[in-house]
């Protein structure tokens, strides 16, 4: 899956011609690929658009420019595969696992209602969803019939897994699908992922703001700060070496298991800016250590920093030699 | 129970897997859902003797001249505003001398009638727009929603004496007049209960599955907005008596000489002095019915809250 220049702004205020005066500018000209059989993980701290560029992907909201393209077919748009076609390959698992589930439907009209809708007849549709639930840990004798409220959230969110794989998607949208859990249960449900993805030769997007689990889970990170992607790379590369200040603080910020290393300052402060007027130039600036007058006049792009890892791109004027930046430097080894 | 499965799962393996021609027969939808509600009723004392009564008054109501002891409309110049058990009149005569009884029994069925038809009708009308409102959004729901707000400009009462005022009175006009007083209620509860219903997760999941917008209304909005939906019709069928009655008691309603419970109180009213508790009997009735669709409301919000 291609991303390109995905973009979405939610105008909140019109003028009375209905043009809009201001928008919360959610996800701003984001690009970035999704590789067969990886699990790419998006990490980034609230509001910074990760919800909404997951459910941009699944067109759940249409965005305000930009093309997405999957399997070498545009979504969308008069020559692109209908949005109802995309959906047989790419399936989401929201966060809220209560709300997601239809609270006056038994579980395994749940997971049949997506193949029922394709066309299956009732009786495979239901087969697929006996298997499903046996595969994600749910005995079907016991459960087939239960409604949302009488299962916990991790066994909800299990059931939500197995709804997302009744139309054998090959790529599975994960909105912080596990941030709702308790710990043991959360690693039940990573590990559950892992052996699915195995199991169904899936690619997972993940999104999730604990760094932990991104760390546990993929093989690629893009991390997001305020709309735009901050810094992407392989999982060891990001975060054995860090190159965007706002990954560095991120990461600074984990808490540590090792008493000796004990954070003694914060590593970042403040709140984001306000994302219906986000600053010119680099958006991280205002709380960015480093912040130079070139951060200011110039946003900085994913592609001008020079790469270190393979596919290790930053976008910060300090990556970038010919930037100006009073700090820039050179970039290591591979350069 | 399930403790007791998995245990004997230890000891005995697994458990041999659910066919799926069964799981299928299990999982039909709905059926599961009312059965519950059934069982949580079924223990609500207060609610069942109240569904007692309310069955009780409309049986009367459907079978009156076979209960009726005498002509709900044969009066007697001797035997006027006579007490209980005057001559074989069990509940008294009325200020023509015609029997009480007769008369309550025959008034239930238009007092019913106006309790019940219109807020049938303005569920219908109100319910579908209010829907339509809430999951179709924007415009059509600016363009119904503000017209709703003008007609909730009037205070509820005030606009059906307007509306049967301009009409003229008789029991189609009443009819009306409060069909279209409870059109703004249901539609702005509608549109609120399925603006959050339509805003939920499993809305948006059900349209990754690529279902058609008349499955997902059917299969999924719908019967989550039913419910309450209905349960706050149920509490508007009491103020409809009520507000029937009231029509009928200043002239806007049933004409004479029907037997209608706010009539019959309208013309019993010059006889409260002579004899009080004739006059107060077709009020009890009102009483009565109003409070028992009240309760069965309360009673119905209570069972259908299951999933709380």
């Amino acid at each position: 899956m291609t991303v390109a220049d995905l973009r979405k702004h939610f105008p909140i205020k019109r003028n009375l011609l209905g043009r809009t005066l201001s928008a919360v500018q959610a996800v701003d000209d984001i690009s970035f690929q999704v590789i067969k059989g990886e699990t790419l993980g998006i990490v980034g701290e609230s509001g910074c658009g990760k919800s909404t560029t997951a459910r941009l992907l699944m067109r759940l909201i249409e965005p305000d420019a930009g093309v997405v393209t999957f399997d070498g077919n545009t979504v969308g748009g008069a020559h692109g595969v209908g949005v109802r076609d995309l959906y047989r390959d790419v399936q989401m698992v929201f966060q809220d696992s209560y709300a997601s589930l239809n609270p006056r439907m038994p579980i395994s009209m749940s997971i049949a209602y997506g193949p029922l809708s394709q066309g299956m007849n009732r009786k495979a549709a239901m087969a697929v969803a006996v298997k499903l639930l046996e595969q994600v840990g749910l005995n079907p004798v016991l459960y087939a019939n239960r409604y949302p409220h009488e299962l916990s959230g991790g066994q909800k969110q299990r059931v939500n897994i197995a709804r997302a794989l009744a139309l054998r998607p090959r790529l599975v949208i994960l909105d912080e699908a596990v941030s709702a859990l308790d710990k043991s249960i959360e690693a039940q449900i990573l590990n559950l992922l892992i052996d699915l993805k195995q199991e169904y030769d899936l690619t997972y997007v993940f999104i999730s703001h604990d760094l932990n689990v991104i760390r546990f889970i993929s093989d690629r990170v893009m991390v997001m700060y305020l709309g735009h992607i901050v810094e992407v790379g392989r999982v060891e590369d990001i975060y054995a070496r860090p190159e965007h200040p706002y990954t560095k603080a991120l990461l600074a910020a984990m808490p540590s298991m090792d008493p000796r290393k004990r954070t003694e300052t914060a590593p970042i402060t403040g709140d984001p800016p306000n994302p219906i007027d986000p600053p010119p130039g680099c958006r991280f600036r205002t709380r960015c250590p480093h912040a130079a007058q070139i951060c200011e006049d110039r946003t900085p792009s994913l592609n001008d920093g020079a790469a270190t890892g393979e596919g290790h791109l930053v976008a910060c004027h300090m990556r970038d030699r010919r930037s100006g930046h009073p700090e820039a430097r050179s970039s290591g080894a591979s350069q | 129970m399930a403790d007791q499965v998995s245990a004997r799962e230890a000891i005995e393996g697994p458990i041999p897997t659910l066919d799926p021609a069964e799981a299928l027969a299990r999982a039909r939808e709905g059926k599961g859902y009312w059965k519950r509600v059934w069982e949580s009723l079924k223990d609500d004392k207060v609610t069942i003797v109240v569904a007692i009564v309310l069955l009780l008054i409309f049986l009367a109501a459907i079978f009156a001249p076979l209960i009726a002891t005498h002509d709900p409309s044969k009066g007697s110049i001797i035997g006027r505003l006579k007490g209980f058990g005057y001559k074989d009149h069990l509940l008294g005569t009325d200020e023509t001398g015609r029997d009480m009884f007769s008369r309550l029994v025959f008034g239930a069925r238009l007092s019913l009638i106006s309790g019940v038809l219109p807020v049938i009708f303005a569920l219908l009308i109100g319910g579908s727009l209010g829907i339509a409102a809430g999951y179709l959004r924007g415009r059509v729901n600016t363009v119904i929603m503000r017209s709703m707000d003008v007609l909730y400009a009037f205070p509820s009462i005030l606009l059906a004496i307007a509306i049967c005022g301009i009409l003229g009175s008789g029991l189609e006009n009443t009819l009306l007049a409060l069909t279209i007083t409870f059109i703004p209620p249901i539609v702005r509860v509608s549109e609120t209960v399925t603006v959050q219903v339509r805003s939920l997760d499993f809305v948006d999941a059900a349209r990754t599955s690529g279902a058609s917008s008349a499955s997902i209304m059917c299969r999924h909005v719908l019967n989550n907005v039913l419910g309450q939906i209905l349960v706050y019709t149920t509490s508007l069928v009491s103020l409809s008596i009520i507000l029937a009655a009231g029509l009928s008691f200043l002239g806007l309603g049933v004409t004479p000489p029907d037997a209608e419970w706010g009539l019959m109180l309208n013309n019993l009213r010059q006889a409260i002095w002579v004899n009080p508790t004739i006059a107060a009997l077709p009020g009890v009735a009102i009483f009565i019915t109003s409070m028992s669709f009240n309760l069965l409301s309360d009673g119905l919000r209570q069972a259908m809250d299951i999933r709380l």
